[in-house]
């Protein structure tokens, strides 16, 4: 009977040879280096759901994340999972804690796409600044989360005033391919792995545009131009699919990633802002056999909200930033609500660690600006732009994003309309777990960075 | 023929863009002045000026009247510190005039001389309500970044209300940056500085100075201004220390008319603050320790601070920061007042924030950012409450005059208000 060769084994034996493999490796343990990749994912999630009660919030007015909103409405959750949403008639089994909603809204928990939390924390010092890895115009083999800091204090303002409960971190964008993300549960940890969100798919940032070529071209050195740009990715591209295709003898870390999106394991999340060059790039994803998830900033998303939706790609956007660089020149208010119009993908995204805080006012202020040009939007989808359609783009649509039974149980109860300035959230939970409310001083994170500093758990 | 239509036009225009004389009636008004709002309302506007606000006055006849039912009212929205009309596009270096970091001058540049009242930018916080700003330099070799302007936003040529209202100058890590490498140096450059700038100031006409200076004779003669205190001097500071520092510099230069901005650790020091009477206008919404000299950045800052009797502005409108966003700001600071353990304004005190105290710290109290008689026409009409985010403006009237609307940003939503390209390509759409 031939022995079974386990992952298990298999490390065994590269544990033994290992002094000799980093001398001179071997063909043999090339061999094996391609054997051991298919092994458990690395750098695996340990985060677990801390407990939570039973718990019915009653009386408030419920979005649900996708498009549904219910007056006095019911939500129960219990072991970390939402268990049922629905209307006063809905019994509350018993056991459950009765937190009484009236007058309040409840939405999902606030899901951010776009964030550099962690990996350009606070303080924005040098010594802490891990978003770029600007050595190289494509850098597929970095992950940002080698480069979190989990005890950026941004982590808990987005808590508190975003009610953020999922948050996707990216590399920078200095790169055309910047690297693996992460996507992390908001939820505080002495580790990375301890906010890891479990069975998340990573996502590969993309950039094109500027950024890259102004990097890379003031160093004399390709990509200068935006046609450097393409030379460049497509060559990645053709690499990656003839690694794809090969033995695999020599493993390549960037290949690995970019061979996980050629076989739709990973997903891409492409920074551009100019509608001409987002469609250049949907060709080249054409040309290449990959898929274009989000493109992110996409200030003018709304010249081609058509074939956005033909493509079934999102537009994550912020609601009105614009002018700040060349290539953001034409960025209007009206972006989201004219792509919604067209039936296209929206999600409102941050980039920033002031943005993130405020997720749903970015959100009400472009739905306003869509409803002075005639473009009528309900608050019940506009609260999907920063629930549902980014848990969606990250690949999570079906854990998370929604208050729906069998979800997990993140849910923020606001003291207000979360579309109004005047609003913010009471209570956040994650996994059913409460870990803000508003009425207890000492249920809310305070990272190690700010003990014993000025303003420890002050409000913040 | 076509000639003289044109003559009649150009001899037409003039009456275009004079001051109305007007009523908005019936409408919900902040007056800025930090009380709240009133119901019922009018405000008059006669001859640039408003005349007249509450609720009984009435419009005279012959009056136009603008029926403000279910509307609200304020004054124009006033930005204090900010960079318009100074770039088209913020990282294109040809069209930005913020900063000049190869120039051999410093507290003698001028923002004045490169205001651009066709910017986009200007045009854009227009429509969102903006009609005043003070408008500074930044930092480009220097602790300091030259002299700040006040403007109004108003669609003609004559924006500029008061050239080189203020001196800026950098303190804190930014300032050390600037100075060398220290905070010791940035204090040494500073008090060099006015040293110098008194010299220059006692010398004859025509006289020539000693050789032992830093400064260029240009610069020491914008700073001796700040000296004698007849222009303000904005200092930019984070730190509790650095701020208290920044206080100690009355006792060596009591003539110095000091304004704090940034000052995000403000309500440490708001005690101290508020006896030197200085103000401070900052931004409300930092509450992250960004750098080391903002560890306790917090949001209540605002209202820590103006519980103590400090006068607050909010401000430091640049890059991203947009002045049409300052109503959503003053709003969260409402929001805070509902906050186990935070410090908010008041809704009449959070528009004051945006309005009436910017006014006064860039040196109009009473005459901008402020509906009451004598006060400076400037008069917005929004759909609804000014500070909310579904709010945003209807008409706009700067010194009597109501503004018309139109900007890259509106053309471009007009065009891409359907993507229908059947008949020509969009190019055609305008």
């Amino acid at each position: 009977m031939p022995m079974r060769n386990t992952p298990w084994s298999r490390r065994a034996i590269c544990g033994a040879a290992i002094a000799l493999a980093l001398t001179a490796q071997t063909v043999d343990a090339k061999k094996k280096d391609k054997e051991a990749k298919p092994s458990e994912a690395p750098y695996a999630s340990t985060y677990k759901p801390y407990p939570g009660r039973p718990t019915a919030l009653v009386g408030a007015t419920v979005y649900d994340g996708r498009g549904g909103r219910i007056e006095g409405g019911t939500v129960l959750f219990e072991n970390g999972k939402v268990v049922a949403v629905g209307g006063a008639d809905l019994a509350i089994p018993a056991g459950y804690d009765r937190v009484d909603g009236t007058g309040k809204f409840v939405t999902p928990g606030v899901i951010d796409i776009h964030s550099h939390l962690g990996v350009y924390p606070s303080p924005g010092v040098d010594a802490l600044s891990d978003g770029n890895e600007m050595t190289s115009p494509t850098t597929p083999d970095v992950w940002a989360e080698h480069s979190v800091w989990p005890q950026d204090p941004g982590f808990s303002r987005a808590l508190i005033n975003g009610g953020v409960t999922t948050l996707q971190i990216l590399p920078g964008s200095g790169n055309l391919i910047g690297g693996r993300s992460v996507t992390l549960k908001n939820v505080p940890s002495r580790t990375v792995q301890g906010m890891k969100y479990p069975g998340a798919p990573y996502s590969l940032k993309m950039a094109c545009g500027e950024n890259p070529k102004r990097v890379y071209g003031s160093k004399g050195q390709k990509p200068m131009t935006r046609m450097g740009n393409f030379s460049v990715d497509r060559q990645a591209w053709i690499d990656a699919r003839q690694y794809m295709d090969g033995d695999h003898a020599e493993r390549d870390l960037g290949k690995d990633t970019l061979e996980g999106v050629l076989k739709g394991e990973i997903l891409v999340q492409n920074h551009c802002y100019r509608a001409d060059e987002m469609v250049q790039v949907l060709d080249m994803a054409k040309e290449m056999g990959y898929k274009v998830t989000a493109f992110h900033h996409a200030v003018e998303a709304y010249k081609i909200g058509d074939l956005l939706k033909a493509n079934d790609v999102c537009a994550a956007i912020w609601a009105d930033w614009y002018g700040f660089k060349m290539e953001a020149y034409d960025g209007i208010p009206e972006n989201a609500a004219l792509l919604s119009k067209q039936g296209a993908c929206v999600v409102i995204h941050s980039d920033d660690e002031n943005g993130i805080q405020r997720l749903n006012q970015a959100a009400a202020r472009a739905q306003a600006a869509g409803k002075r040009i005639g473009v009528d939007i309900s608050d019940a989808q506009v609260v999907g732009w920063f629930t549902y359609n980014a848990a969606k783009a990250m690949g999570i649509g079906d854990k998370t994003g929604s208050l729906e039974a069998g979800k997990m149980a993140d849910v923020v109860l606001w003291n207000g309309n979360p579309l109004s300035v005047y609003s913010r959230p009471e209570k956040v939970w994650s996994d059913g777990a409460l870990l803000y409310d508003a009425d207890d001083p000492k249920r809310k994170p305070v990272s190690d960075f700010e003990l014993g500093q000025p303003g420890e758990g002050d409000v913040k | 023929m076509k000639r003289l239509i044109l003559a009649m036009l150009l001899g037409a225009a003039p009456v275009s863009v004079s001051a109305q004389d007007f009523a908005i009636t019936n409408a919900t008004v902040g007056t800025g002045d930090g009380s709240a709002p009133i119901e019922h309302a009018t405000v008059v506007v006669r001859a640039g000026k408003i005349v007249s606000v509450g609720r009984d006055t009435t419009a005279t006849s012959g009056t136009q009247v603008v029926d403000g039912t279910g509307k609200w009212v304020t004054p124009g929205l006033f930005s204090a510190v900010t960079d318009l009309g100074l770039w088209d596009v913020e990282a294109v270096d040809d069209s930005n005039d913020t900063s000049a970091e190869k120039s051999p001058f410093n507290a003698a540049l001028d923002v004045a001389t490169a205001l651009n009242p066709a910017s986009e930018h200007i045009a854009v916080s227009r429509e969102g309500g903006v009609t005043r700003a003070s408008v500074t330099p930044f930092n480009g070799g220097s602790i300091f970044a030259g002299q700040g302007a006040v403007i109004d936003l108003g669609k003609d040529a004559a924006i500029l209300m008061k050239p080189r209202a203020f001196q800026y100058v950098e303190l804190g890590e930014s300032g050390a940056k600037l100075a060398g490498g220290s905070r010791v140096a940035a204090h040494t450059a500073l008090r060099n500085a006015l040293r110098e700038a008194r010299e220059v100031a006692a010398l004859p006409a025509g006289a020539q100075r000693q050789g032992d200076v830093l400064l260029t004779r240009a610069d020491a003669a914008a700073l001796a201004k700040v000296i004698d205190g007849t222009q303000t001097l904005y200092v930019g500071v984070e730190r509790a220390s650095d701020i208290r520092g920044v206080l100690a510099l009355k006792t060596e230069f009591p003539k110095l008319d000091l304004v704090l901005v940034g000052a995000t650790e403000g309500w440490l020091v708001a005690p101290e603050i508020a006896a030197a009477r200085v103000p401070v206008i900052t931004m409300p919404m930092r509450d992250l320790p960004s750098a080391f000299e903002a560890l306790a950045a917090t949001m209540s800052n605002v209202g820590r601070m103006k519980k103590e009797g400090v006068k607050v502005a909010i401000g430091l409108f640049e890059g991203g920061n947009q002045p049409r966003n300052a109503p959503q700001q003053a709003g969260n600071l409402v929001a805070l007042t509902k906050i186990p353990g935070a410090s908010g304004l008041t809704w009449g005190e959070a528009l004051a924030a945006i309005t009436s105290i910017p006014a006064e710290i860039s040196g109009f109290g009473g005459k901008a950012g402020v509906l009451a008689p004598g006060a400076v026409g400037d008069v917005v009409l929004w759909d609804g409450d000014p500070l909310e985010l579904s709010s945003a403006p209807v008409s706009v009237w700067i010194d009597g005059v109501k503004q018309p609307t139109g900007s890259h940003q509106a053309r471009l939503r007009e065009r891409y208000k359907d993507l229908d390209e059947t008949y020509l390509p969009k190019a055609y759409d305008w």
